[in-house]
């Protein structure tokens, strides 16, 4: 723990070195020197030197290499980095489930996760479920049994939908409904998620 | 994969976007060059900020831009006297914890948000109060009238009644909470020309806050927000945080975004305010209401004054000769209020449908039998009939379906071992709003219509619904049509709330559609073509590849002549548990009284949600304040319970549908509100017939039952 602290502060420090020589080299000391410094690309040129560590995973099939921030979470990473927009932010703290992909086949709260810890990992997300132009049968029956009113949840409900069956946690409606209660749904399409859920876990609906 | 995928016509349009992952919100359009916002928000109540460091966070790495009122950020009308108390950037005091006091910009979310942290500011602190409760109770604290007072014959009546009750109710403060959080993507360009990515319930309203704030033409801004991840009223205005956003834009010369988190969201964006309201209720021994007094306090904030409708209802939901109503607001040092879901008539359902039930009893009636009793045969407040009304016939149907028979008069009559089982009804109510709104169709020789309108869908399925109206009147199957929103450049609509949208905009697409359907006819009968002679027939024939029409369509004199309502009964059956005071909805049963039902499939879900969200309001939801120091202490989902998948039992959801006469060309009406108006009361009611504890104060939690 000590050392790690101590990795930090030197980190910090030197961090602030070379915003102070990014400073020195813009040479006026105006306000605007700041704006400077992001905009020449100073401030990536030393974080890719010093704080981004590299990163290999694979997201719905596709490999990806690429050298990361160690706090970006893999949420921010898949939304920002990869526009993969599906997976979704509703709080950042592991509260509500939007943010639901499968990591390893299990399903993860992503916003939980930093990016860097899944080296290696496959992921999986909303845009990686359907079979190129054939829906799985979850999305399919998410849309017979109107599972959803906004749409916001959806993509997290879905993922955490197909776990659950993966899971064998559909044995009744109360089963499904308590496994699936990390997923918040302000709408409250509760009843037609387990609708969905139920269809599904019977081997109905095909896409 | 769309043709596939709707086998169903009621299927919602954009489903297949919403599952596929698609479907993008505000927050997740790619601009080249885009930059992220991130707020620093005010540590302390109430107060002026008397010095700001922004050192630190200029120099951290990837930022571009730290704005404040230190270096004002140009928005001409804040340059100018007057307009709202709170210009953001534009003042130095402090209103409420939590208020944005300054926007950090950087080239990352992460380094935006780690240099937001090391902006300092310190403060001249002043006393505040955030307690409502206790400036309700204070002589002395600031009371503004919210609403003319209202009195039909005697005041007070039913002080003198034969049977009597007089009750306090109490509301706390809750938060809309929908899941997507709130912000905007901004984009200044030059010659000052404005596009955002909003979450807006009102592309228009947006476009127009936009323009009054920075001074330059509405036709200069374009709002995109084809998906909101819900809005429950949230949206329904412009908020601080988002004109920062623009601010911060026009000064970088680069696109900005910004969300919240979702403790911001307790603070920035409104809540439903705290209320504190008196119901008297006077009857003869027959059950007949001789008196209805509904006196209501509600929270608003001491820089930005708001009202809504909480005690609406009392003057026209019952016979009653003798009706009375106040309405004050209280001031605190909060964020303002905004309305959500149900809004005032929520608050007010609460109130009153509690009383309602409790004068049953008083009287040792079946609820349903007393209030059926007193079921209004034409409006008393306005004295004009109902456009339509079938109260009656959703109070027969809903006992059958709840098995209202078993209901025993006798409160704790019926046990399940330790479980006490009670059955509890009420009833919502919201105004039938139809506002002004035009629409644009056009009618292709392929086969397909597109519709376009500026109005938006928060969820209930806004394009679904339209798209069944045009299906109905033209026969275009519905993966023919397309319906356009959430686009600022479209033909104008109002923003989406008070359960309008359906009623107001469908009634223009009903209207373009039957223009469209006269001009095919005309173009067949110029080229002695059969008048049923299909349209891509007629087109082709009149070398047309499309005609297109724009309607505007609004309400006429039918709204002179009669009182137009939305109708729904709520029951409830709950179990509650005798040792721990645990509540568990067992069963719900909702009616809509709401006119034709155009899209059963997003109405039933509309219904549904409501019940839902109705669920959290009576047992669970509650913003919590420590008003030590002014701060939110619950903000966040693990500790504001909105309810869960399993805390929802099997709801089922009937409809009256049978059109109102007057309404509009559908005989439609909104059921956005009363999805949820009155929902919490049927829940109160039915644990009180389980326990006979009469829980007065929302929500009811298990302390209160075991109190």
């Amino acid at each position: 723990m000590q050392s790690s602290d101590k990795k930090q502060n030197q980190g910090d420090s030197r961090r602030d070195f070379l915003k102070k020589s990014s400073l020195i080299t813009a040479i006026a000391l105006t306000p605007s020197v700041a704006v400077k410094a992001a905009e020449s690309q100073a401030d990536e040129r030393f974080a890719e030197l010093f704080e981004k560590i590299p990163l290999n995973l694979t997201v719905n099939n596709k490999p990806y290499t690429t050298s990361i921030e160690p706090r970006v979470t893999l949420l921010d990473y898949l939304r920002e980095e990869l526009h993969l927009t599906g997976t979704k932010k509703g709080c950042d703290h592991g509260q509500c489930g939007a943010c639901t992909v499968h990591v390893d086949g299990e399903r993860v709260n992503s916003c939980l996760s930093l990016a860097v810890m899944n080296e290696g990992k496959k992921v999986t997300t909303i845009e990686g479920l359907a079979n190129g132009e054939e829906l799985h049968p979850m999305q399919a029956a998410f849309i017979k049994h109107d599972g959803f009113q906004c749409g916001y949840c959806t993509p997290g409900q879905i993922m955490s939908a197909v776990a659950c069956v993966n899971e064998g946690h559909t044995g009744s409606r109360a089963e499904i409904s308590e496994y699936m209660s990390g997923n918040i749904c302000r709408c409250g399409a509760y009843p037609n998620i387990v609708d969905a859920i139920v269809e599904v876990s019977k081997g109905g609906v095909k896409a | 994969m769309r043709n596939q995928i709707l086998k169903d016509e009621n299927d919602r349009v954009d489903g297949i976007y919403k599952v596929t992952g698609k479907a993008k919100y505000f927050a997740e359009y790619e601009l080249p060059g885009l930059t992220y916002g991130v707020l620093v928000t005010s540590t302390i109540t109430k107060g002026k900020i008397t010095s700001l460091d922004t050192k630190a966070a200029e120099k951290a790495p990837g930022v571009i831009s730290v704005l404040s009122h230190l270096n004002k950020p140009s928005a001409p009308a804040y340059e100018q006297e007057g307009g709202p108390a709170l210009k953001i950037f534009y003042t130095d005091k402090i209103f409420f914890n939590g208020q944005p006091i300054a926007i950090v910009v950087a080239n990352t979310f992460e380094r935006a948000t780690y240099a937001a942290s090391l902006v300092k500011a310190t403060y001249a602190k002043e006393s505040f109060n955030t307690d409502f409760e206790k400036a309700v109770s204070d002589a002395s604290s600031k009371k503004l009238q919210g609403q003319p007072d209202y009195k039909r014959g005697v005041e007070d009546a039913y002080k003198t009644a034969e049977v009597s009750i007089e009750e306090e109710y109490h509301l706390p403060i809750e938060t809309h909470n929908p899941m997507e959080l709130h912000g905007i993507i901004a984009d200044w360009r030059p010659n000052n020309q404005v596009t955002v990515y909003a979450k807006t319930q009102g592309v228009k309203a947006t476009q127009g806050t936009i323009a009054n704030v920075f001074k330059i033409p509405i036709e200069n801004i374009q709002v995109n927000s084809e998906f909101v991840g819900g809005g429950f009223g949230m949206a329904l205005r412009t908020w601080p945080l988002e004109i920062a956003t623009v601010m911060a834009s026009k000064h970088i010369s680069k696109p900005v975004k910004v969300v919240i988190t979702r403790m911001q969201m307790f603070t920035m964006v409104g809540n439903r305010p705290a209320a504190v309201q008196t119901i008297g209720l006077g009857a003869k021994k027959d059950g007949t209401l001789t008196g209805i007094t509904h006196r209501a306090f509600g929270e608003t904030s001491v820089y930005e004054n708001f009202t809504e409708g909480v005690v609406n209802m009392a003057k026209f939901m019952y016979q009653c000769d003798n009706v009375n109503t106040q309405y004050s607001v209280v001031p605190v040092d909060l964020g303002v209020p905004i309305w959500m879901r149900g809004p005032g008539e929520a608050t007010g359902a609460f109130a009153l449908e509690s009383a309602i039930d409790e004068m049953a009893h008083a009287l040792d009636m079946d609820p349903l039998v007393f209030r059926t009793k007193n079921d209004p045969e034409k409006d008393q407040q306005r004295n004009k009939p109902f456009s339509d009304k079938n109260i009656k016939e959703a109070y027969r149907v809903g006992a059958q379906k709840i098995g209202w028979s078993e209901r025993k008069n006798k409160h704790g009559s019926l046990v399940d071992g330790q479980w006490k089982m009670g059955y509890g009804v009420s009833i919502g109510v919201f105004n039938a709003n139809r506002g002004r709104a035009s629409v644009k169709g056009i009618l292709k020789a392929d086969g397909s219509l597109v519709l376009q309108s500026a109005t938006s869908d928060i969820g209930p399925g806004t394009g679904t619904g339209m798209t069944l109206i045009a299906s109905k009147l033209l026969g275009i199957p519905v993966d023919r049509i397309k319906f356009e929103l959430g686009d600022s450049s479209l033909p104008p609509a109002p923003s989406q709330g008070g359960s309008a949208t359906l009623s107001t905009v469908g009634s223009a697409v009903n209207d373009v559609c039957v223009s469209l359907k006269s001009t095919v006819a005309e173009l067949a009968a110029n080229a002695n073509m059969d008048a049923t002679s299909n349209f891509v027939d007629v087109l082709k024939k009149n070398n047309l590849p499309s005609i297109e029409v724009t309607k505007q369509s609004q309400a006429g004199k039918e709204r002179e002549e009669f009182s137009m309502y939305s109708f729904s009964i709520h029951f409830v059956k709950v179990k509650v548990h005798s040792l721990t005071g645990v509540v568990k909805v067992d069963k719900i049963v909702s009616v809509g009284d709401s006119g034709t039902i155009v899209s059963p499939k997003t109405a039933r879900s509309q219904m549904v949600g409501g019940a839902v969200g109705g669920v959290g309001m009576a047992l669970t939801e509650e913003s919590i304040i420590d008003h030590r120091y002014g701060r939110y202490i619950n903000n966040n989902f693990a500790d504001y319970h909105v309810p869960v998948n399993a805390d929802i039992p099997e709801i089922e959801v009937h409809f009256i549908n049978k059109p109102d006469p007057h309404i509009n060309p559908m005989g439609a009406k909104g059921m956005g509100e009363i999805a949820l108006i009155g929902f919490s009361a049927a829940v109160a009611n039915a644990v009180f017939n389980a326990t006979g504890k009469r829980i007065r104060t929302l929500p009811i939690t298990p302390d209160k039952i075991l109190a």
